[in-house]
């Protein structure tokens, strides 16, 4: 297998591990035996195709929304999210239609592209500076963890949940870029490369290889 | 001949049972493979070999779901949505853990040659010599000259890329073209080998993926999909090699779910008379009967058929008089290691998919160095440019975060250690009688864990990642321990090994059981010591000169 490879796959680019995925680094257990109890309605996707549509909009090449990336978030939220974490989402569906309505004084699906992405920005930076502090609180966690392990004690640790808005970009992200609209209309797909160049000339504005994996 | 009578009885499918499938069969004997899991066709049986991320519902990542039922392989990579089928399920075959142990299993035809990492290295004199130099464990009954000309008759047929080095403590293998290394990784190769004064070596990893045409088979097209089955052939796996080999000679009979429970041993004779199989679809059991069994289960459960046998006789199993059956257990630890950022080649890229990496060889504790550990340790790792999952902190939402994340990111580097583990006696497998798989078979379980050496070694393996980045050039560097569980290098080895003397040791210099001279045993059971490289090769090479051997004897009548 390619080991080389593992670390790469785990970082998004919301400077968070990948959230449900964090299993995948740590290995540690999960006690949650609810999959697939939160439910989205038709009118939570047409929201969440939106929010994804302002972070990938639409350009010369395919926004996230064509990319189907409202219903890959259900998926994966349902499929692949803790309880813990699919709560958080859901709650953050109506905590971003309130900011929205806090901000431009209407809901986010009236809003137009401006205010949705001026809103977004301030999300993101919320987003971000919640991610710094679950950063160093779940730190303090693992190494309380770690102490007390040692001293043969159990500890119940408890991490931090994430923001919903790291959530929502994520997903946005990778249902995006892992979708055929964002493979090979944003990237460049190659099914069967054939062969290696390892010193290709690049130019700034050329569109990166999609990873076939 | 009646049929349940062949020659030989081969049990397991994998990587040595493949080669003993068809050593034995070339030679003109009857065999009779066994394997537990199912068949799994080559290209057929590749369902996913083509499948574009985009047909995935979770894009191959891993569900809670899957979380639930896998409690082991969810502990590190091999737990995701691509290649899940070609996993055993920790549901159907448990095991105990005294000390955590991951234990990652492929029961289906070709085992875990369809999944494994491809990377060839040969051992190298220092690595047989090193249990009697360092006067631990036992030696090693044979020497690098002994199985020499075995490694280049497997690297022949098997295809191995790489490139030729001339270094001691790693020989050349019979090479295919080598892959390349990218722009990036040729410059801190050449950086590394200035700074260290030739005494250090950046390489293309050695890989059994074909550059040049093998009949039968298609070259590597470059899509590092490998895990998924190739529908090229373009690697060496059990499917693509040695099973059409075998299967050509007409002399090869496959027995899918058939999971071998013992080896029956005729106390008259001293010697096997064929082995019992349990049908893992009916429940059913069969005897089949055989001159010769070779014993490819993969090490713990080649270990596992040999507890289980004989025991009317030994208690503890067939060859555990030395009361080594099942001991000195080694797997290589890693995941240690460093990384940083690139700076200067934002007009490079690269095309195309290289199913590999770059190789550090070993360079500690050779020639005369000395450290407060012995053995050493060798890196693989890559550069590349980062992709979409990057962090751009000055970007954050809208169609300037699209264009920026639709281009290549900035180059890295980086690379983990892989070390050898030293054989201690006390790190062992045995039989937990109190439970018991979806068959009702009894149980491993485990007692193994790193010690002072492998510890104190992971402290160079970090740091002298870091070093080499940094006398290459490399900002930012970053150093990593993701921790090490034993087993999760998937290489586990050692647990009946070879040896001189049947007091210390299982198996003769020929992997023939001490106690029954007609089972070979030629997996990773064998093995007396770990080396720090990559060991499938070292199979290959020690199963078709252990096949070599049996039918020579055969035809002396000594077996």
């Amino acid at each position: 297998m390619d080991r080389r490879e593992l670390l790469k796959m785990i970082a998004l680019a919301t400077g968070s591990v990948m959230i449900g995925g964090e299993v995948f680094l740590t290995g540690c257990n999960n006690p949650d035996k609810v999959f697939g109890s939160g439910v989205f309605t038709e009118d939570d996707i047409a929201f969440l195709d939106e929010v994804a549509e302002t972070i990938l909009p639409k350009t010369n090449t395919p926004g996230a929304k064509e990319a189907k990336t409202g219903e890959f978030m259900r998926v994966m939220v349902n499929d692949c999210y803790t309880k813990e974490d699919q709560q958080v989402f859901h709650n953050g569906i109506g905590q971003l239609n309130e900011a929205c309505k806090k901000k431009h004084g209407h809901d986010f699906m009236k809003a137009d592209p401006a205010q949705r992405k001026e809103l977004l920005i301030t999300l993101d930076k919320e987003a971000k500076e919640t991610t710094e502090k679950k950063k160093q609180f779940d730190k303090e966690q693992n190494e309380k963890e770690k102490e007390e392990l040692a001293k043969g004690n159990k500890y119940d640790k408890k991490l931090m949940a994430s923001h919903y808005f790291t959530m929502m970009k994520q997903l946005t992200l990778l249902g995006y870029f892992t979708s055929k609209e964002g493979k090979t209309g944003a990237l460049r797909y190659i099914p069967v490369p054939g062969k290696y160049d390892g010193n290709l000339d690049y130019k700034k504005g050329d569109k990166a290889f999609a990873g076939l994996n | 001949m009646p049929d349940n009578t062949f020659d030989a009885i081969v049990v397991g499918s994998g990587i040595s049972g493949g080669w003993a499938a068809k050593e034995l069969c070339e030679k003109g004997l009857k065999v009779l493979l066994l394997e537990r899991g199912r068949d799994l066709v080559h290209i057929k049986d590749y369902a996913d070999s083509n499948k574009p991320s985009w047909d995935y519902s979770h894009r191959g990542g891993r569900t809670q779901k899957m979380i639930e039922e896998y409690p082991v392989l969810k502990r590190d990579y091999p737990l995701n949505e691509r290649n899940l089928d070609y996993w055993a399920k920790d549901s159907e075959c448990p095991y105990t853990e005294i000390k955590r142990f991951d234990w990652y299993r492929g029961y289906h035809v070709g085992g875990r040659s369809l999944m494994w990492g491809r990377q060839s290295y040969r051992w190298s004199e220092f690595d047989f010599e090193a249990n009697a130099k360092d006067g631990i464990a036992i030696d090693w009954p044979i020497r690098y000259n002994d199985i020499k000309d075995w490694y280049t008759y497997v690297e022949k047929f098997a295809g191995i890329q790489g490139s030729v080095e001339n270094l001691p403590q790693l020989p050349d293998s019979h090479f295919l073209p080598a892959m390349e290394l990218n722009v990036v990784e040729k410059d801190v190769a050449a950086r590394i080998k200035k700074y260290y004064d030739n005494k250090r070596t950046l390489i293309i990893g050695r890989t059994a993926h074909i550059t040049a045409k093998i009949p039968g088979r298609e070259l590597c097209q470059y899509r590092d999909m490998c895990w998924n089955g190739c529908p090229f052939g373009g690697y060496f796996s059990t499917q693509s090699s040695t099973l059409p080999a075998a299967v050509a000679t007409n002399n090869l009979k496959l027995r899918p779910f058939s999971i071998v429970t013992e080896i029956i041993y005729d106390k008259d004779t001293q010697k096997a008379k064929g082995v019992k199989v349990l049908d893992a679809e009916t429940n059913q059991t069969y005897e089949y009967y055989s001159k010769i069994v070779f014993l490819c289960a993969s090490s713990f459960n080649s270990a596992w058929v040999l507890m289980n046998s004989a025991t009317n006789i030994w208690p503890d199993g067939l060859g555990s008089s030395s009361g080594e059956l099942g001991h000195n257990v080694m797997d290589h630890h890693f995941r240690v290691g460093a990384d940083g950022d690139v700076e200067g080649f934002d007009d490079k890229y690269y095309f195309g998919y290289r199913p590999t990496g770059f190789y550090i060889p070993r360079f500690r504790n050779l020639f005369g160095e000395k450290r407060d550990y012995i053995r050493g340790f060798g890196y693989q790792g890559s550069a590349s440019r980062q992709g979409w999952s990057r962090e751009v902190a000055e970007l954050n939402i809208g169609a300037e975060l699209k264009d920026a994340l639709s281009e290549p990111g900035p180059w890295r580097i980086g690379a983990t250690a892989f070390g050898e583990m030293l054989p201690y006696h006390e790190n062992r497998i045995f039989l937990d009688k109190s439970k018991k798989d979806k068959w009702g078979l009894p149980v491993l379980a485990m007692d193994i864990e790193i010690k002072d050496n492998e510890k104190k070694m992971r402290v160079d393996m970090m740091n002298d990642m870091k070093e080499m980045l940094e006398v290459s050039g490399i900002k930012n560097i970053k150093t990593n321990d993701n921790l090490y569980a034993p087993g999760m290098g998937i290489h586990e080895m050692g647990t009946a090994r070879m040896g001189k003397d049947k007091k210390t040791s299982v198996l003769n210099a020929h992997n023939q059981v001490w106690d029954c001279k007609n089972v070979f045993v030629t997996d990773g059971a064998c093995m007396v010591s770990a080396s720090c490289v990559n060991p499938s090769l070292t199979y290959m090479a020690m199963t078709a000169r252990a096949a070599n051997f049996a039918v020579s004897e055969l035809k002396k009548k000594n077996l």
